[in-house]
């Protein structure tokens, strides 16, 4: 296999296009008087292989800001670059080519109810150009196995307890090789201890590959695994920070119940 | 590399395939409505053409290539005269072998049970002719030229009489036609039709004692044999040159083609039968369309996702599409089985000549098919509703 977990990990802060690049982005929601700002001028840098976790209150635009880098909204105002790729006035079938190389972790996890956790994972596998079904087969096991599946290959999700299912979806995003990893509170369904568990897997499995992160979430535990922690409040980036700085706070305001 | 190991080592999830496996009360349901749509429309095609078969059975009966009739004649209910001296015409051509003229008239049979009178189709000729393709029927036609014996349909409808169990138990059967006495000298088989509740052959004397006001030197049909290789078309189209206006040339399916035309143009059974089928096609499109679309709805998320990951919207399209063809094949197969048995239950009962046909099977499998795509075309509608930016 020419690349896969087994990929020679790329180093940090290796100088190479940004994975993302965002400048200046607003977004509205809504028409006429019912049209409402949720991003006010973000500007945003994640170099490749660097992992950052955005934290805010609910509604201050994350999750739109992680569908406009995903390129699952068209832009509406300012500037967002993907791998040095303009997104603003974008096309709907160059945006869907980006996707491809852009790996999604839902809340929900999203997987296909009808299909097994391999047949889920291959659903990702499917979409790499040039490998015989075998070897994409074989890569959906190489990646259950990776997130500690590999003896639940063939059960349905119904089957899977949630972090189980959570991590088959992450067992799929990364399946498609991305060059990006977005996630939205991968761990909000599972348990603390899971929870850590997955974003470590995640966290470790995005060093291998060298892609970018970028993850929303509200789980102090996790902060600690981020280069960096983005904060949100009211459509803008308050409070950038290293992670050893942030976790401290963080933790502190999860106790003080604001979060 | 073969290309078929290639197709193969290209294969992706065969997502259609495991949508409609792993839901299978759905799947079930789906085929148990496809099933029925073709199970109606193969019956009433079935129907449909049989009663049009049934209406040329004494057509095909004939050993011919061309036939001669009044061009007045519309159908077999209303045979016209015309000169018999026209069919003897044909003789000049080098291409016609032999012509034996047909007398052909409804007239009315008393059941010699019950003493009712029925119309029943008559046939005369002379008994020597080689008339009909069947060599049996064509020997028991010597058994007509004592006058007054006549053979019976033995499939002709129950009204005429127990006369066929009568005759096989060796009884002597008489009855009567247009008012003289007749006997039955033996059975043959064809079968009731639109115009006809049953057949009478006999020979062209006793069909003219029993017509005596017949004008004579007046035949109703008139039967060209040509020689072994002879192109069937070219002698017709010389004789419509060569004779008179009041005979009318046909070729032997141009004269079956006639008699189901009318039946077809002027009766309703075509369109009433045809309507049947159109209902049984309705009624698969509104449970495929169900079926479909509330799977699309129910799997909208999962679509969205596979959008969000990078999957064409024409791919996803492709997945609906493919369950729109497994249904109709799935659905067709236990269609066309028990279209065969029903057939087979139907032949029996009414004795219409009904049965699979190749042309009608494809044309009720295209019907499923259109039914399931166009359902499928319709669902794919609700994909456009996958909005991929929804799902985070």
């Amino acid at each position: 296999m020419s690349s896969g977990p087994d990929q020679a990990a790329i180093q940090l802060g290796r100088p190479s296009p940004p994975a993302i690049e965002i400048a200046g982005l607003s977004h509205w929601y809504g028409e006429g008087k019912m049209r409402r700002q949720v991003l006010e001028g973000v500007d945003l840098s994640i170099a490749s292989g660097e992992v950052v976790l955005l934290t805010g209150p609910s509604g201050c635009g994350k999750t739109t800001l992680l569908t406009l880098v995903g390129a699952l909204r068209q832009v509406q105002a300012g500037q967002v670059k993907v791998f040095g790729q303009e997104l603003a006035g974008s096309s709907r079938a160059e945006r869907q080519q980006l996707r491809r190389s852009i790996g999604m972790i839902f809340q929900g996890h999203n997987l296909l109810r009808c299909l097994s956790a391999e047949q889920n994972v291959q659903m990702g596998a499917d979409l790499l150009p040039g490998l015989s079904s075998r070897a994409r087969r074989d890569q959906a096991r190489e990646w259950l196995r990776a997130v500690g599946l590999g003896d639940q290959l063939h059960k349905l999700p119904h089957d899977l307890s949630g972090g189980q299912k959570q991590r088959v979806a992450i067992a799929r995003a990364l399946a498609t090789h991305p060059r990006l990893l977005l996630a939205d509170e991968p761990t909000a369904a599972l348990d603390s201890r899971t929870g850590r568990d997955v974003v470590v897997l995640l966290h470790g499995l995005a060093k291998e590959q060298g892609c970018g992160v970028l993850m929303v979430t509200h789980d102090p535990r996790i902060l600690d695994l981020a280069d960096r922690v983005l904060r949100m409040e009211d459509g803008r980036v308050v409070d950038t920070a290293s992670a050893d700085s942030v976790t401290a706070g963080a933790l502190a305001a999860t106790e003080a119940g604001s979060n | 590399m073969n290309p078929l190991l290639a197709i193969w080592s290209g294969r992706r999830i065969p997502l259609a395939w495991l949508l409609l496996t792993r839901q299978p009360v759905r799947l079930a349901v789906a085929l148990a409505g496809i099933s029925f749509a073709g199970i109606l429309m193969f019956m009433q095609l079935g129907f449909r053409d049989a009663l049009f078969d049934a209406s040329v059975t004494v057509h095909k009966m004939f050993n011919t290539d061309l036939v001669l009739m009044s061009p007045r004649t519309k159908s077999s209910i209303s045979m016209a005269g015309f000169p018999r001296r026209r069919l003897v015409q044909t003789l000049a051509d080098p291409e016609v072998q032999g012509i034996s003229p047909v007398h052909w008239n409804l007239l009315l049979w008393r059941n010699p049970e019950t003493r009712g009178t029925r119309s029943i189709l008559t046939l005369g000729f002379e008994p020597s002719d080689p008339l009909f393709n069947d060599p049996a029927l064509t020997a028991k036609a010597s058994l007509l030229t004592q006058k007054g014996r006549v053979l019976f349909d033995e499939r002709s409808r129950n009204e005429f009489g127990p006369v066929a169990s009568w005759f096989r138990q060796g009884r002597t059967v008489e009855s009567e036609v247009s008012g003289k006495r007749l006997r039955v000298a033996g059975l043959f088989a064809v079968g009731p039709s639109f115009g006809a509740d049953g057949n009478l052959l006999t020979s062209s004397e006793t069909f003219l004692s029993l017509l005596p006001n017949t004008p004579p030197g007046s035949i109703e049909l008139g039967l060209i044999r040509l020689r072994p290789g002879a192109d069937p078309e070219a002698v017709a189209k010389r004789l419509r040159r060569n004779l008179p206006k009041d005979v009318i040339v046909y070729t032997r399916n141009g004269f079956i083609e006639m008699e189901k035309d009318y039946w077809r143009t002027s009766t309703a059974i075509g369109f009433i039968f045809t309507l049947g089928a159109g209902m049984g096609f309705v009624v698969g499109c509104v449970i495929v369309y169900q079926i479909l679309y509330s799977d699309v709805s129910d799997h909208l998320p999962e679509y969205a996702t596979l959008m969000a990951m990078g999957y064409k919207l024409t791919s996803l399209l492709g997945v609906v599409a493919r369950e729109g063809f497994f249904l109709a094949v799935l659905g067709y197969l236990p269609a066309y089985g028990a279209g065969v048995v029903l057939y087979g239950v139907i032949k029996g009962a009414t004795k219409l000549p009904v049965q699979m046909d190749p042309d009608r099977a494809l044309v009720v499998f295209t019907m499923i098919l259109v039914m399931c795509m166009g359902s499928a075309a319709l669902a794919m509608r609700r994909l456009g509703d996958a909005d991929p930016a929804e799902i985070f």
